[in-house]
């Protein structure tokens, strides 16, 4: 049976095939572009029948060099390259690179600019696990509940927009804190967001919960125990599913988390059920954050003082030397920066998403290297879907909420 | 959550272990930054696991960082590291000649360091002894040069068509 394999330039196992009438083992290209994947990335999979043996991934079908493209950008320039990465939370990615400079020059940011940042990432990680978990369903053949949600994903996007201009490429916030204070109508949007929401998504939690198609499809399927997925430095959602509780908000928290009470939910088996319904708890925790953030909202300002970093008014660049000054040094990354090394993370919408950032005191980063936790998680995909169906490789895939963008960089 | 380590007591007993392989030692933000030879990179990195009263047994990012200027350890190779259960973070540094940049490979510590070394030598050219499957991950295969290297600037050298000397660049 020992014969080179056309895709993957090695011999193959030699493993006799059970399952089939003729005893061959067949090569299956899942990917680059196939609609379950979900992204461009390839799997070679080697199956016996309808079970995979083996499978060996191929990523960097889109890199696009963001490490090598910050070592010339100004800091400020960088925030749109971050959007990049998960392109389905965008904000918390934004500001995670907006606090790491931040804790690099030391700015002293108000309160109230740690609180609406929390009301917009906490908004950001329900779209991200609103498209991770409709996905899901989709990929076992429900697709009514992705068109309930996504209606309301779209309103978590008319949010940002109210505040930043832009949807699903956000560049929100700026470094020091945002650039205009929330408006009434984002505020008359967000209560109107609050009040719709739970319903439609108690429904669409009903369709899918426990439904028992959607059980038998989901539970054991791509399971990982906790030590595995420890062994796979996996973070966030997939490696509470496995039943480590590490959160970053409450291990190292940022921006003021550590004063909103939320439950960390865990789940046991690490496989797609327990990480859809670990997505489905964090969501209801992030509406529990959002309603503490705008019952708390502090007074203040929504930016902190740091001429160096945050552009001045408009109309202040027009009718002031010195705000034209700030301009024109912002604009043309002129500003001083500190010597320093800082590592700063979030929890993401996939896990810790973090910052290695090295200044040389000059206008762009020495050196900027992004924790990817997509990049990192995914190296375990072979190990979790080995024995298993290719259709619950495929639920796997999306269950892990793998998203292109984030790991190819 | 406080971190129930301390950095110095982290320290005395990284000194106290591996002595002479402990090269300095800096705490930028409060992270305690370690740098060790390369050779024993790759058993710090190991004690650190295994040490009970430590338990840093996640690691969260690798990587490198060129310092063309470096004579003789112009590349260096970060490690961070976490300890879970006590909520202590700490970096560990290997700087490397940029002729022979090699160093023990840690993948039989962790299997995440399969891809994170994967990725480090795709940019770097980082060698790491004993790595499974050294290869290319994000770049295409048949690339001949580390592109993360200084000496690649990020536009094409050669073109004259642009000046950007009044931007700062």
């Amino acid at each position: 049976m020992s014969q080179i394999d056309q895709h993957t330039g090695k011999e193959s196992s030699g493993i006799v095939a059970r399952d089939t009438i003729d005893g061959e083992i067949a090569t299956l290209n899942l990917g680059p572009t196939h609609p379950a994947t979900h992204g461009i990335f390839q799997n070679v999979l080697q199956v016996d029948g309808e079970k995979i043996l083996s499978s060996e991934q191929t990523v960097g079908y889109i890199h696009r060099a963001f490490e090598k493209l910050a070592e010339r950008r100004p800091y400020n320039q960088i925030t749109p390259i971050t959007d990049r990465l998960n392109y389905c939370s965008s904000p918390i990615n934004n500001m995670g690179w907006e606090m790491t400079v931040e804790k690099l020059i030391g700015a002293e940011i108000p309160k109230r600019v740690d609180y609406m940042r929390v009301i917009i990432m906490e908004l950001a990680r329900i779209a991200d696990h609103l498209v991770c978990n409709s996905v899901v369903g989709v990929d076992t053949g429900a697709l009514t509940g992705f068109t309930y949600v996504f209606q309301e994903r779209e309103k978590i996007y008319e949010l940002f927009e109210e505040v930043c201009g832009s949807r699903l490429t956000t560049n929100i916030g700026r470094i020091g804190g945002f650039e205009r204070d929330f408006s009434d109508e984002f505020y008359k949007k967000l209560d109107n967001f609050l009040k719709t929401f739970p319903k439609v998504f108690n429904e669409f939690d009903s369709l899918l919960s426990r439904n028992r198609i959607f059980m038998d499809r989901t539970i054991g399927a791509g399971p990982i125990s906790a030590e595995r997925a420890l062994e796979y430095s996996f973070t966030g959602p997939n490696l509470r599913a496995a039943g480590v509780d590490y959160d970053v908000r409450v291990m190292n928290p940022y921006s003021s988390y550590e004063d909103f009470d939320f439950i960390v939910p865990v789940g046991t088996q690490g496989d797609t059920y327990d990480r859809f319904q670990v997505r489905q708890e964090e969501i209801r925790q992030s509406l529990l954050i959002i309603e503490q953030a705008l019952k708390n909202m502090p007074e203040g300002s929504y930016k902190a003082d740091v001429p160096d970093f945050y552009l001045p008014p408009k109309e202040d660049v027009y009718n002031n030397m010195e705000a034209l000054i700030y301009h024109f040094k912002i604009v043309m990354g002129e500003t001083p920066i500190p010597v320093g090394e800082v590592y700063h993370s979030v929890e993401g919408g996939n896990g810790e998403l973090g910052f290695y950032l090295i200044s040389d005191g000059g206008r762009s980063p020495y050196r900027l290297q992004f924790r990817r936790p997509c990049f990192i998680y995914y190296q375990a995909y072979p190990e979790m879907i080995t024995g298993s169906n290719i259709s619950d490789a495929v639920l796997t895939m999306s269950s892990m909420n793998v998203i292109a963008g984030e790991l190819d960089a | 959550m406080k971190s129930k380590l301390e950095n110095n007591a982290v320290l005395e007993l990284l000194n106290g272990k591996f002595g002479e392989n402990i090269k300095s030692s800096e705490q930028p933000f409060d992270l305690l930054t370690v740098e060790v030879t390369s050779e024993s990179a790759h058993e710090v990195v190991s004690w650190l696991k295994s040490e009970p009263s430590l338990a840093i047994s996640f690691l969260t990012n690798l990587g490198a960082v060129h310092y063309p200027d470096n004579q003789g350890r112009e590349i260096a190779v970060v490690y961070h590291l976490h300890s879970l259960i006590n909520n202590f973070r700490i970096r560990l540094k290997a700087y490397l000649p940029i002729e022979n940049p090699e160093i023990k490979s840690i993948t039989d510590i962790y299997i995440a360091a399969n891809w994170m070394e994967r990725e480090t030598y795709d940019f770097y050219g980082v060698q790491f002894a004993g790595h499974p499957n050294l290869k290319r991950i994000l770049n295409e295969d048949s690339m001949d040069y580390f592109p993360m290297r200084k000496e690649y600037h990020m536009e094409d050298a050669t073109r004259e068509d642009k000046d950007d000397r009044f931007f700062g660049r």
